[in-house]
């Protein structure tokens, strides 16, 4: 298998703020990839370093087999980008901002333009400015998919978008992943990840702190439970992966590995489950659980060395 | 266009408990703006009054004896140069006083109309196009709040420059007395309030900060032209002119305080017709309306130049406009000049024979233009900057559109631009002066002395492109070029600046045209320079990240 994405080692500061900080990053050609991490991790600046927009100070950036600084150009004829906060020109309308970015890119397929422009229910007439986020989304979005490219580098692509758009988006990425197209997604909502991708990388502070596949981050997630039984719940704590178990008559909530949820559902329906939701982990959460005693251990780190 | 509608008066359901008006909250914003503006503020403010009072001392350098003054007044009292400056007074006895009022106050007030308009359009409809307007405005604040406030901090940096300069031009030379500097310093801030009003009108009008500042600007170039015309001849014109008023005062010959009283109610005018257009449309909205656009790009919407020129069509055709009815509204001046000269058998002793006046006045208009096309210039380089900030470049560039390529296309608009408004102007100035003086050698001596501008036009608009390259956010500071370039060429004839003062000024070698001689190496040197400076940013802007702060 091929590599369509190869960062080894980069590092990017802006002033005293190190944005990067000995990046690796490896996507292979074909996979759908999952970019994880909160808010300022250093998703986006890892994007714009792919794209040739930003300039690394050291390490390696191979994309598509090129280098996206020299070979910007010819790289780019062969991916498409989608923004995470999308500009457009206020006095364009968005048919107009989609075919010129589409032309700029080497063309768009005219049937797959106008195929998303029905499925996304996006009038084209608009002009940029009377487009709310989502739309504006949108439009970053046909112009994108309607172009015959390898690979596509999506930043937060469902940020604005409602849940039926996001199902839309779901569908169209699948499509994408049929006909063999590499696809990088940068999100920080886990749930999306989980829905489209292969492998997922989590960047931490300009760094990645766990790269595998979904199956191999497994002991990452934990789903949160709450259940009214029919009878009161006992012997919960007994299996194995059963987190913050809380207990009050019929009422019973706990977190539990995603590894684990199996049986802990099939020991829950032993008491005569009569409600049952679950709630996938948020990546804070997860964030917070697996890497909090890391922080804090830094942080104590930082402080002894600034007091002594 | 079409008129947007709000719910019917909603004054009647405000209020809930006391202090609910549309002002509320104006005082807060007062401070916000201050503190925005805490650099931007003082730097217009400081520059305005330094350069007045700064320039007071060397009058009697320049002109020290009565005999100089009255030389000097000899050549202020015909048509040609009322048209540039305005109406002498007072040339009868040339007073110091006399002399700051024909030959200073216009470009002050002019000064002052431009810092009003864009101070009050970066307050308003600025913020409204981001989106910060509807943050501020879901809060508790008033619905006049906002041109309230920046009208009030506008008009204050008005009036703090006219109480300085009354205070601080005595000081500086002798010969003014504090009651007439007041007046002056009064007049040039009327001139001010006006274009704040101005800007608070045209910010309501579209919904583009661009469109807005733009059309302020508009109409000072047309304050300008009307007193130009009324000045030589239709007085009645001048009085339509919030810059007629201002020199009406005939401050430090006449001291009439009353031409402002016009400017006050005017001022109170447009700010009360802002208040009423704000009350009755939607937050975000303009009087005019945006339109549906066409659901498929035109086949010239294809590349990097094509994008380039739909953004910046719009200006190009306005700044055309401007500059073609200047060139034609000036051209027509030439027949006043001629038959002025021609009537008045002394003043071709001092002046020389209408030729020479005429070719001398042509110079400076031609100049003028040439001004006005750098500074669309600097303009059009700006806009490739603001495209990166905004974060429209990157989705271009994320295509296969090469860096180069970009910030090219932007550049063919501002340099083919700046020679079309040239080619505009000129035409407009030759046709019109051609046929004023019935010469038709004048309509290609005219056209080219407009081209003759170029390499120095491309100079400075390529040191915006070398900065944007370089240190993008510094690439206001080439306004200060312009600004010098404006300096000299409109004020050396009264300053009687060293050489090498004028050598130094981009606009200089082209200036002697149609009557004298081209600098020809100067222009070679220009060029060369405009090509180095351009080479030079267009590398930098390759090498460098993309950034939007």
């Amino acid at each position: 298998m091929t590599t369509a994405i190869d960062v080894a080692g980069v590092v990017k500061t802006f002033g005293t703020v190190r944005a990067l900080d000995g990046l690796d990053l490896r996507v292979s050609t074909g996979e759908v990839h999952g970019f994880l991490g909160p808010n300022g991790a250093g998703k986006s600046t890892t994007i714009r370093v792919l794209l040739g927009l930003l300039r690394a100070d050291s390490g390696t950036v191979r994309l598509l087999g090129g280098d996206p600084w020299d070979d910007a150009v010819a790289l780019h004829r062969r991916l498409a980008y989608v923004p995470g906060d999308v500009n457009l020109w206020p006095n364009l309308s968005g048919g107009e901002a989609i075919d010129l970015l589409g032309r700029l890119r080497g063309g768009l397929d005219e049937k797959r333009r106008q195929d998303l422009l029905d499925r996304f229910d996006l009038d084209p007439t608009k002009k940029g400015r009377t487009y709310s986020k989502g739309n504006r989304q949108k439009v970053a979005l046909v112009a994108a998919l309607s172009s015959d490219v390898e690979l596509l580098i999506l930043d937060e692509p469902t940020s604005g978008l409602d849940p039926l758009m996001e199902a839309v988006f779901n569908e169209v990425i699948d499509e994408w992943k049929d006909d063999g197209k590499t696809v990088l997604l940068s999100s920080h909502i886990l749930s999306e990840v989980e829905k489209l991708c292969d492998r997922v990388s989590i960047i931490r502070a300009g760094t990645i702190v766990e790269s595998g596949t979904l199956a191999e981050l497994r002991h990452l997630t934990r789903t949160s439970i709450h259940a009214e039984t029919a009878r009161p719940v006992t012997g919960l704590d007994q299996l194995p992966g059963i987190h913050d178990l809380v207990v009050e008559d019929h009422r019973v909530t706990f977190d539990v590995d995603t590894a684990q949820l199996d049986g802990a559902v099939r020991h829950l329906t032993g008491f005569g489950i009569q409600t049952l939701t679950s709630q996938p982990p948020t990546l804070e959460e997860l964030f917070l659980r697996h890497y909090g005693d890391e922080l804090g251990a830094e942080q104590a780190a930082a402080e002894a060395g600034a007091s002594s | 266009m079409s008129v947007t509608t709000a719910q019917p008066s909603p004054r009647q359901h405000a209020a809930p408990r006391s202090g609910g008006t549309t002002l509320t909250g104006t005082v807060t914003l007062i401070r916000f703006i201050l503190r925005r503006d805490r650099v931007r503020l003082p730097i217009w403010i400081g520059a305005i009054v330094l350069l007045v009072v700064g320039s007071l001392p060397t009058f009697p350098e320049t002109y020290p004896t009565q005999a100089d003054r009255q030389a000097r007044a000899e050549l202020l009292d015909n048509p040609a140069t009322v048209a540039l400056t305005g109406p002498a007074y007072g040339t009868d006895d040339y007073t110091f006083g006399a002399m700051t009022a024909n030959e200073l106050l216009l470009w002050v007030a002019i000064t002052m109309g431009l810092m009003s308009i864009l101070l009050m359009v970066r307050h308003t409809r600025a913020e409204e196009e981001t989106g910060r307007t509807e943050l501020l405005r879901a809060g508790v604040l008033g619905r006049h709040a906002g041109t309230t406030a920046a009208f009030t901090v506008v008009a204050g940096a008005n009036v703090l420059i006219g109480l300085l300069l009354g205070v601080l031009m005595p000081s500086a030379l002798d010969e003014l007395s504090v009651s007439s500097s007041l007046l002056f310093g009064a007049a040039v801030a009327s001139v001010g309030l006006v274009f704040a009003g101005v800007g608070a009108l045209t910010a309501q009008v579209t919904e583009h900060a661009r469109a807005a500042s733009g059309l302020g600007v508009a109409v000072l170039g047309a304050a300008f032209s009307l007193r130009a015309i009324g000045d030589v001849g239709a007085e009645a014109l001048s009085w339509l002119s919030p810059i007629g008023w201002a020199q009406r005062t005939k401050v430090y010959v006449d001291d009439r305080w009353w031409p402002l009283l016009i400017a006050l109610a005017v001022t109170a005018l447009l700010v009360a017709v802002a208040y009423a257009t704000t009350s009755r449309r939607d937050v975000g909205a303009g009087l005019v309306q945006a339109r549906p656009g066409s659901p498929r790009a035109g086949a010239r919407l294809s590349s990097p130049l094509g994008l380039a020129l739909r953004l910046q069509r719009g200006g190009l055709i306005g700044w055309g406009a401007g500059l073609i009815v200047f060139g034609l509204a000036y051209g027509s001046l030439a027949s006043s000049i001629e038959e002025f000269v021609s009537d008045n058998s002394t003043l071709q002793d001092v002046l020389g024979d209408a030729g020479t006046l005429i070719d001398g006045f042509m110079a400076l208009v031609v100049q003028m233009l040439a001004l006005l096309a750098a500074a669309y210039g600097l303009t059009a380089v700006v806009r490739l900057r603001n495209e990166e900030t905004a974060g429209r470049a990157e989705p271009v560039l994320a295509t296969a559109v090469s860096r180069v390529r970009f910030a090219a296309s932007h550049l063919v608009i501002a340099m083919g631009g700046s020679l079309l408004l040239m080619l505009g102007g000129g035409l407009g100035l030759a046709l019109t002066a051609s046929l004023a003086l019935d010469d038709g050698s004048m309509f290609g001596k005219l056209l080219g002395a407009s081209v003759a501008h170029m390499p120095g036009i491309w100079l400075i608009t390529a040191v915006a492109v070398a900065l944007v390259g370089l240190v993008p956010h510094l690439v206001h500071l080439s306004w200060i070029v312009l600004t010098y370039a404006v300096i000299v060429g409109m004020l050396a004839g009264f300053f009687q600046f060293p050489d090498w003062v004028m050598k130094i000024s981009p606009l200089d070698a082209a200036s002697p045209l149609p009557g004298g001689d081209l600098g020809t190496v100067a222009v070679v040197i220009m060029g060369v320079l405009a090509v180095a400076l351009i080479w030079i940013g267009l590398l930098g802007f390759r090498r460098r990240d993309l950034t939007t702060t």
